[in-house]
């Protein structure tokens, strides 16, 4: 029930455009599995800055990153698409679904480019995400079709395809109203409770982060505390 | 099977956007069809204008000349190897023009595997009589058959049958220009005296046009039997051989080997003609210049609307490359758009440029010059279609290569954050 999934140690990251500007220093913290874990603080203290370092997204920074045991230090660039591919899912603000393909099949992209199942399998396997997030009816409409909410939902799907050790959020419900909003939470807390899903969420809300299991609060580009 | 995935994906966005991605197939189609219809056409008139002249230029000529020896007695003594002698006024001997054991001489060369046929021929000069005038003419002994088969020369013969000039005996068949000035008529008797001052009745069974105008004012053929009776030569006496081989760039060596081998004078058709290889070369030169440019505006055009598609789908790469498709998946995926447009534009284009090619073969086209040409020439080469399919593969890889390496090398980051 301990096992580390993802270990930040004295991560830093200095912007030098327009002036040297450090937006994260000594950055040191741990993610075990099934944990709920929200981060918070105002914005510009570099929370999502640091999201996509964890996400293996952002390569240009210090310190050292562990995913699941593995250091992503020098890898290479298919290598950790490889790793996103497989152990990370992700849910941004934003859904960036793509228009052109029905609402199933941007679901199973990523299970195809992993390749672990043959199409029927991953479509099946796409199905039943949809199902858990309750809009398998929607399955073949364009997502161009669907409502924000039922969106996003389809982004969190398409997040848990390939059975992610971990996902990933940056302010998931950012662009979302309150219903919607408490919509994908409780999709969140289930996933948590129920699959034992570990999930970092990136947010400003207060209310959703104080409900979850631990808060990491950053100011400045440091960790202020880590419940 | 990833593979597959790249192409479904590839496929996916080229339909999104289907009116643009027909635009760029169209670009390519068009100036395929123009490079195949442009090269055919060039080729084709070009191929006209070489075979006016080297069409009935035999490969190699085989003729002994009047110069003056080229071994004088002194460089054979002995006493004087290691000496330079300087003679002055060497004279041509008076040798005659005929080839000497020229029945042996056509022997090998029809043994030889190398040589398509060969051709004798009989020439001297003659005056034409119009009442009290003599115009300069050279008459042509030759063999109808043997010129039909390697010259063509039937084509050029516009009234009449070359034929005849076996089948009536004293016959001839006189250039256009001279019968017009002549004003000889098939079946009108003219006269006409030999260089030796004998004259002679000849029967016009024929007239021909070449399209050269000195040709057809001043050459006239004949037979060869007939000839050697306006010269009062044997039945032997040959002056030209005339050979068409079976590779036309083998002439140069091989009119070496029979000068050396036949102890005659050996001209091949590079040496005799250098300016047609000039000109034809120069003219292809001009017509793949313009083919490849309007290859290379329409890869622009593709470049153009690829990286147009690159911009508008930045946040679907962007997503690709979160959810895991590294960059080599996002180069193929665009580098595969770009050649599905080559590959379906070009098709297109070959299809249309043969199309071209068949309505201008069928525009009239005539000319006095040239007799059997009756509309516009077109060369069908399949080289041109081959340049031109591989050639659009060529610029269309290239046209979505760099948008494509722009596409793999953007950072998820930068477009996610800029939402």
């Amino acid at each position: 029930m301990n096992d580390i999934i993802l270990e930040a140690i004295n991560i830093s990251k200095k912007f030098y455009d327009p002036i040297e500007f450090s937006v994260l220093s000594n950055i040191n913290f741990s993610i075990s599995k099934g944990q709920f874990v929200s981060i918070t603080g105002k914005s510009g203290c570099g929370k999502s800055t640091l999201l996509y370092i964890l996400s293996t997204m952002d390569t240009d920074y210090q310190g050292q990153l562990i995913i699941d045991g593995i250091s992503m230090d020098a890898k290479k660039e298919s290598e950790l698409a490889r790793i996103r591919n497989e152990k990370i899912g992700f849910v941004f603000q934003f859904h960036y679904l793509l228009n052109e393909f029905s609402v199933l099949k941007n679901v199973m992209l990523p299970g195809l480019k992993l390749g672990k199942f043959s199409i029927e399998e991953t479509e099946h396997r796409a199905l039943e995400k949809l199902k858990i997030l309750g809009i398998d009816n929607e399955a073949h409409k364009k997502p161009n079709q669907l409502s924000g909410g039922q969106k996003q939902r389809v982004a969190i799907a398409r997040a848990l395809i390939n059975d992610p050790i971990l996902i990933m959020g940056d302010e998931p419900t950012g662009n979302l109203d309150k219903k919607n909003s408490d919509i994908v939470f409780n999709i969140f807390k289930e996933l948590s409770s129920e699959f034992n899903q570990t999930l970092l969420i990136v947010t400003h809300d207060n209310d959703f982060a104080n409900r979850t299991n631990r808060i990491i609060e950053m100011q400045d580009g440091r960790i202020l505390n880590s419940k | 099977m990833k593979f597959k995935l790249i192409a479904q994906i590839s496929y996916s966005l080229l339909m999104a956007r289907w009116k643009q991605t027909l635009i760029a197939a169209i670009g390519v189609t068009f100036s395929i069809t123009m490079f195949i219809a442009l090269l055919s056409f060039m080729n084709g008139l070009n191929d006209l204008l070489d075979g006016l002249v080297l069409n009935r230029t035999p490969h190699i000529r085989l003729y002994n000349e009047i110069e003056p020896s080229k071994i004088q007695p002194i460089d054979s003594d002995g006493n004087y190897k290691n000496s330079y002698n300087f003679i002055s006024s060497i004279k041509p001997k008076n040798e005659r023009l005929e080839i000497y054991n020229n029945a042996k001489v056509m022997n090998a060369l029809s043994q030889d595997k190398r040589v398509l046929g060969y051709s004798p021929k009989v020439m001297t000069q003659v005056f034409y009589n119009i009442g009290a005038i003599d115009l300069t003419g050279i008459v042509n002994g030759i063999d109808p058959e043997s010129e039909n088969k390697l010259f063509s020369f039937d084509d050029y013969v516009i009234e009449g049958k070359s034929i005849d000039i076996n089948n009536t005996s004293n016959s001839i068949i006189l250039g256009k220009g001279a019968a017009d000035k002549m004003l000889a008529s098939l079946g009108d008797i003219i006269q006409i005296t030999t260089t030796k001052g004998e004259r002679m009745p000849l029967k016009v069974v024929g007239i021909f046009q070449s399209g050269l105008k000195d040709i057809d004012d001043v050459q006239s053929y004949a037979s060869i039997s007939t000839v050697q009776k306006l010269l009062g030569e044997s039945n032997k006496y040959i002056t030209d051989i005339q050979i068409k081989l079976n590779d036309v760039l083998m002439a140069p060596t091989l009119a070496k080997e029979y000068e050396k081998l036949f102890e005659l004078e050996a001209i091949d058709i590079q040496t005799a003609n250098s300016q047609f290889e000039t000109g034809s070369s120069v003219r292809s030169l001009i017509s793949y210049a313009v083919g490849i440019t309007l290859l290379i505006v329409a890869g622009f055009g593709i470049y153009n609307i690829l990286n147009m598609m690159i911009y508008e789908k930045m946040d679907s790469i962007a997503i690709l490359k979160a959810t895991g498709f590294s960059g080599r998946d996002v180069n193929f995926i665009f580098i595969i758009i770009a050649l599905s447009i080559g590959v379906f534009g070009g098709s297109i284009g070959l299809i249309c440029g043969f199309g071209l090619s068949l309505m201008i073969d069928q525009i009239p086209f005539n000319t006095a010059a040239l007799p059997t040409i009756t509309t516009y020439p077109i060369n069908y080469s399949p080289q041109f279609y081959i340049i031109g399919i591989v050639f659009s593969l060529v610029t269309t890889y290239f046209a979505g290569y760099f948008p494509a390496r722009k596409a793999s090398r953007i950072d998820p980051v930068i477009i996610i954050r800029g939402k």
